[in-house]
């Protein structure tokens, strides 16, 4: 028992040593977002000596996040739109086997939750510049429909799959159709499953870089992700006001993780573990 | 009604990635600066990556890039995890606080660590070398350029498979744990004899994982370094990138993408049957 208390309290150590790298970073962000630049030279550990609020003004004027987080909605709501209503309707097909060549779908989207991104870029890009779709928001929702669906699907299946067959076959006996049976009975009860899939898509399209920055290109279209990276590049030396940059990007995700924890652990985990 | 409840997914996924990836491979054969004519060059762009010092680094980059990732951040996360289950106190909150940054963009990051940590003018290491330790920017050197870039991905990647490790080991029936305990066993014993084995799907699962993702790390490359200092944190990814968008040549683009999204879909087939194998046992 001697042995056994010491070694909880050792576990405990450890565990904390490994929360404290976790949190380390976000310290420093939150402490030196409220610094001047010449604070932070001095050092990014101290707390501040004057709080510069001024840093969040300067700092939302600059990288004209009033333009960003509407841009960043919009194409926030389309692909989270998109995705829940095509993928959750593919899902429900591959659970029940609606159609002959289930298997080959679902291994084609299997294969999709890995693919690189790299491998279709660059046609894409030339595709869309030939078509004028370049900062065009509903190009981008589009895109990241397609990158995001894959995981949503074989997300969405294991929840349909979890639903008794025995539920839809009662309400085929009433005459309720595929259709019917999708949208009446299958969907209200995989809901939560819906809801975790559009947490999950909402976080990843506000925080996708890649694609955000080679097709949205003008000031005027620029997401958050994209409004931030290009004030960190313009003031290189404001460091308070990079970080207060910072934080008004991480506040709203951070704000859904903890009324969702639950939703975005299972989602993600799930994502990942069960494809 | 089946086909075309799963039309409107199938046909955007193709559209955007099913298509281009097919001319991709076309593209691989032409050299294209994206305006002018394309001119069909054959295997020339093949001839001209393997000649190209560059182009290998970046492939010696992404197997070190591997390497790292199959062993470090999962050595940690299955300590963590392990931990967790045997201390069993404060476990949602820590759950809570190792899951942060996995939510968080990898922009953001990059940014903090970069300016607040890494940079010798406004962090850590400007604060260090006034206490008289002589640490340098590990970003600006070509030996250290790569590792102070996985430094950053380890970081905001082992919580993840911590919580995903968790998951997994409370799974294990407290019965054998405790009938371990009962015959005397340690912690290291426990771990290594009853739940390390236990969770050996979860782990290879997510090993695989790893291994498809280790050759697609694109954004901390690219935000860090820019695949410097003198290319030498170049990977694959960011090579095809600037290929394309830096030196407009599309043609070697496509070609250097074959190259590792081949490797990643080998793998992906790898993955694809422990999936499949695990639905229909």
């Amino acid at each position: 028992m001697v042995q056994d208390k010491w070694a909880v309290r050792l576990g405990l150590g450890v565990l904390c040593f490994a929360a404290f790298c976790s949190l380390f970073p976000i310290v420093l962000l939150l402490l030196n977002s409220l610094k001047s630049a010449r604070e932070i030279i001095i050092s990014p550990l101290a707390w501040p000596m004057e709080f510069r609020w001024d840093n969040f003004a300067r700092a939302w004027q600059d990288a004209r996040f009033d333009k960003a987080i509407v841009n960043s909605l919009i194409i926030v709501v389309l692909t989270v739109f998109a995705v829940c209503t095509t993928a959750s309707a593919a899902a429900y097909v591959l659970a029940r086997r609606l159609i002959k060549r289930w298997q080959l779908a679902t291994i084609y989207f299997l294969v999709g939750t890995t693919a690189p991104i790299q491998l279709f870029l660059f046609p894409l890009y030339l595709a869309y510049s030939k078509l004028g779709l370049i900062n065009n928001p509903f190009g981008v929702a589009l895109i990241y429909t397609a990158i995001f669906s894959p995981v949503a699907i074989m997300l969405l299946r294991t929840f349909f799959i979890a639903i008794p067959i025995e539920v839809e076959e009662a309400a085929e006996i009433d005459g309720a159709n595929a259709w019917q049976k999708f949208t009446l009975v299958a969907l209200p009860i995989a809901w939560p499953g819906v809801l975790t899939v559009a947490l999950i898509v909402a976080m990843n399209t506000w925080n996708e870089f890649v694609i955000a920055a080679t097709f949205l290109q003008t000031a005027e279209r620029l997401t958050v992700i994209g409004a931030f990276f290009s004030l960190s590049g313009r003031y290189v030396t404001d460091w308070g006001e990079v970080m207060a940059a910072a934080l008004i990007v991480v506040i709203p995700i951070v704000t859904l993780f903890i009324f969702f924890q639950r939703q975005f652990i299972e989602g993600m985990a799930g994502g990942a573990v069960k494809g | 009604m089946g086909r075309l409840l799963i039309a409107p997914a199938l046909i955007i996924n193709m559209l955007i990635m099913l298509g281009p990836a097919l001319f991709t491979v076309v593209l691989a054969f032409y050299r294209w600066d994206g305006a002018s004519t394309p001119v069909f060059v054959g295997f020339d762009n093949f001839v001209s990556l393997l000649g190209d010092r560059a182009f290998w680094s970046a492939l010696q980059n992404n197997l070190l890039w591997t390497a790292i990732f199959l062993t470090v951040p999962v050595a940690i996360a299955l300590v963590a995890g392990t931990l967790l289950l045997t201390v069993r106190k404060g476990t949602m909150l820590f759950q809570l606080i190792f899951f942060t940054p996995i939510i968080i963009a990898t922009v953001v990051w990059a940014k903090i660590w970069q300016l607040m940590i890494y940079s010798p003018v406004s962090g850590i290491v400007n604060l260090a070398n006034d206490a008289g330790i002589p640490l340098r920017d590990p970003l600006s050197m070509p030996q250290t350029a790569l590792l102070g870039v996985a430094i950053v991905d380890i970081w905001r990647w082992w919580g993840f498979l911590a919580v995903i490790f968790f998951g997994a080991l409370r799974q294990v029936p407290t019965e054998r744990v405790e009938a371990a305990r009962l015959d005397g066993a340690g912690f290291f014993q426990l771990a290594w004899y009853v739940l390390l084995p236990a969770i050996r799907p979860t782990i290879m699962l997510m090993m695989v994982l790893s291994l498809i993702w280790s050759f697609l790390v694109f954004d901390f490359v690219f935000i860090l370094t820019g695949g410097g200092p003198a290319r030498s944190s170049e990977v694959l990814a960011t090579f095809a990138y600037r290929s394309a968008f830096y030196q407009g040549n599309f043609g070697i683009a496509a070609a250097a993408a074959l190259v590792f999204g081949v490797f990643g879909l080998a793998v992906s087939v790898v993955y694809v049957r422990v999936q499949l194998k695990e639905d229909n046992p």
